[in-house]
């Protein structure tokens, strides 16, 4: 169920960015998603890609601080309300979503959803997504869409 | 021990030693070096008022300042054909401080190093990696002379090219390591990186100096390489390294006193201060001849402990690890801070590589300092909010020792300069 989102510390200057995504490109990676998060000095960014284990050694040999983190996507009903229906079967369990982020895949008609939870708590999210009927990718269709 | 006759010599032949060098050095510096004997006269005295160690606070002091202004040879205390070997220092204002050597002085420096090698339990059968740069920087040759000395087998390999260091000290079997602490941390990186153990190799002792360093960053050298990490002490004007050395017990440098006679002075009034009291370290030179020295300033901060007691059997005075010189001090807002310290602190904080830059800049009439820090993967938990804690623990932890609040920035690893030789800490802005 869970799948490997590669997140890197990135400072928050011109060109870091571009210099990791170079890092990939030369490991023939190819990324799904992304997200990123800042502040004023420094950022965190997330990746889903078809390969994170050779992402993840890629990035190291070009000295990055590159760790895996285990994080759930979801697929979301592209219609009015997707999204909330899959919230209200979180927040009903009072589960707290450490952030998501959102993408669309080619191959399917639906959204895709990456969500974050912190450790403790990802087993409780599981269930309460299956148990309300909403489908979780495994690591296999996340390669694919 | 290297010289076991005269490490743990009696105490009141060591005097009778020191007081015969002293007065040859005084006769030396009258005759041979103006300036000085101008100096000397301008206070008042003459060698026949030197009789013992005892009349030194009597001596005007020399400092850095008499260096600058007697460039290149005005401090020589020989005739210019008998100097063999001339080293400098890299003045980082102008001109550079220039060291002249005779072959006597050369033969003294490579005596005093062998003993350092030896509190390190270095003998005839160990092989001495010599990672401090060789050329006019005192610390490869001298280091390199020491190893000869001893009868180790000496690796000259410089610093730099740091893979190619690690190759030989697996391939020789290296069991001695000198360099500066902070090139040590570097090669236990790269180690790391390539894979390689590092505590599978026979190391067993490392002579550390150069630039000043923590016992938290000895902690960690000792946690990287299987060996003691040693504290070495030296500087350009009184020869180069192996001036003071700590021994296993490591507690304190041992000076060698029939070599360099330590004092302690208020380092603003330039009184002299008793053993046991924190003060600047001045060191006069005992039996250099190309450039003898009386009295130098050398600015660093320390204090001798008293007693000749210590548990190694040695009776030469120790002197504290350094904290700082006084010119590494930095004023923030009216506040002395070390460098040192900032590093003490980062170094006990997990996650944090001890690699920093500190920037101090004025804004308006404020001094600002900025430092950063490298992140690694241990710290590196995905969230910004963790990545921010860190950054406020830091801060707080770096406020409640220096009691000035510092902007933290976290960097990545490895964005900062790694030195081959003395870091760079700070970056000083301020246009003073």
């Amino acid at each position: 169920m869970k799948i490997t989102q590669v997140s890197i510390f990135l400072e928050n200057r011109s060109g870091r960015i571009a210099d990791v995504l170079a890092v990939l490109a030369g490991a023939n990676i190819n990324i799904r998603a992304l997200s990123l998060a800042d502040t004023q000095d420094f950022g965190i960014l997330r990746l889903m890609v078809d390969r994170p284990d050779d992402a993840l050694a890629a990035l190291k040999a070009a000295r990055y601080t590159a760790i895996p983190t285990a994080v759930l996507a979801v697929e979301v009903p592209d219609a009015p309300g997707g999204l909330h229906s899959i919230l209200s079967a979180l927040s009903s369990h009072n589960l707290n979503v450490e952030y998501m982020y959102a993408f669309v895949g080619r191959k399917t008609e639906k959204a895709l959803v990456v969500f974050r939870f912190d450790d403790p708590i990802v087993d409780d999210a599981i269930k309460a997504l299956l148990a309300a009927g909403i489908s979780i990718l495994g690591p296999d269709a996340v390669k694919d869409i | 021990m290297f010289n076991p006759e005269m490490e743990t010599i009696a105490p009141d032949k060591l005097r009778e030693i020191q007081n015969a060098r002293l007065l040859a050095t005084v006769e030396r510096m009258w005759n041979n070096v103006p300036y000085y004997r101008q100096r000397m006269q301008e206070a008042g005295i003459s060698p026949a008022d030197i009789h013992s160690v005892e009349d030194l606070p009597k001596l005007p002091f020399i400092t850095k300042k008499d260096f600058r202004e007697q460039y290149p040879y005005g401090m020589l205390g020989v005739p210019r054909d008998q100097i063999v070997r001339i080293h400098a220092s890299s003045g980082t204002t102008g001109k550079p401080t220039v060291a002249a050597y005779t072959r006597a002085d050369i033969e003294a420096w490579a005596e005093c190093g062998a003993r350092c090698l030896g509190c390190g339990g270095g003998n005839a059968s160990d092989v001495f990696q010599v990672s401090y740069g060789y050329g006019l920087f005192t610390g490869g040759l001298g280091m390199h002379y020491a190893g000869e000395k001893l009868g180790a087998a000496v690796i000259p390999t410089s610093a730099g090219n740091t893979e190619k260091q690690l190759m030989l000290m697996q391939d020789l079997g290296v069991t001695l390591l000198c360099c500066t602490p902070s090139y040590a941390l570097q090669i236990a990186e790269v180690a790391q990186r390539l894979g390689i153990d590092l505590h599978a190799l026979p190391l067993k002792a490392g002579f550390f100096g150069a630039e000043p360093w923590t016992d938290a960053m000895r902690r960690h050298i000792e946690q990287a390489f299987p060996l003691k990490a040693l504290d070495i002490y030296g500087m350009t004007e009184l020869s180069g390294p192996g001036v003071a050395h700590e021994c296993l017990e490591q507690n304190g440098l041992h000076v060698w006193e029939d070599y360099f006679y330590p004092e302690i002075i208020d380092p603003d009034t330039g009184e002299p201060l008793p053993d046991g009291q924190q003060g600047e370290l001045v060191v006069t030179c005992l039996a250099k001849e190309g450039m003898p020295l009386i009295r130098y300033r050398t600015r660093d901060i320390t204090r001798i402990l008293p007693g000749r007691d210590c548990p190694c059997g040695r009776t030469h005075r120790r002197i504290a690890r350094l904290r700082g010189r006084t010119d590494d001090m930095l004023i923030i807002r009216g506040v002395n801070v070390f460098p040192s310290q900032i590093e003490d602190v980062l170094i006990r904080i997990d996650g944090v590589l001890p690699n920093y830059l500190i920037t101090v800049d004025r804004q308006g009439n404020l001094d600002t300092m900025e430092i950063k820090v490298e992140v690694t993967e241990q710290s590196f938990t995905d969230h910004i909010k963790g990545l921010e804690a860190l950054r406020d623990d830091i801060a707080a932890k770096l406020k409640s020792v220096i009691t000035v609040g510092a902007r933290i920035v976290l960097v990545e690893p490895n964005s900062l300069a790694r030195g081959l030789g003395k870091a760079k800490r700070v970056v000083d802005l301020r246009k003073l």
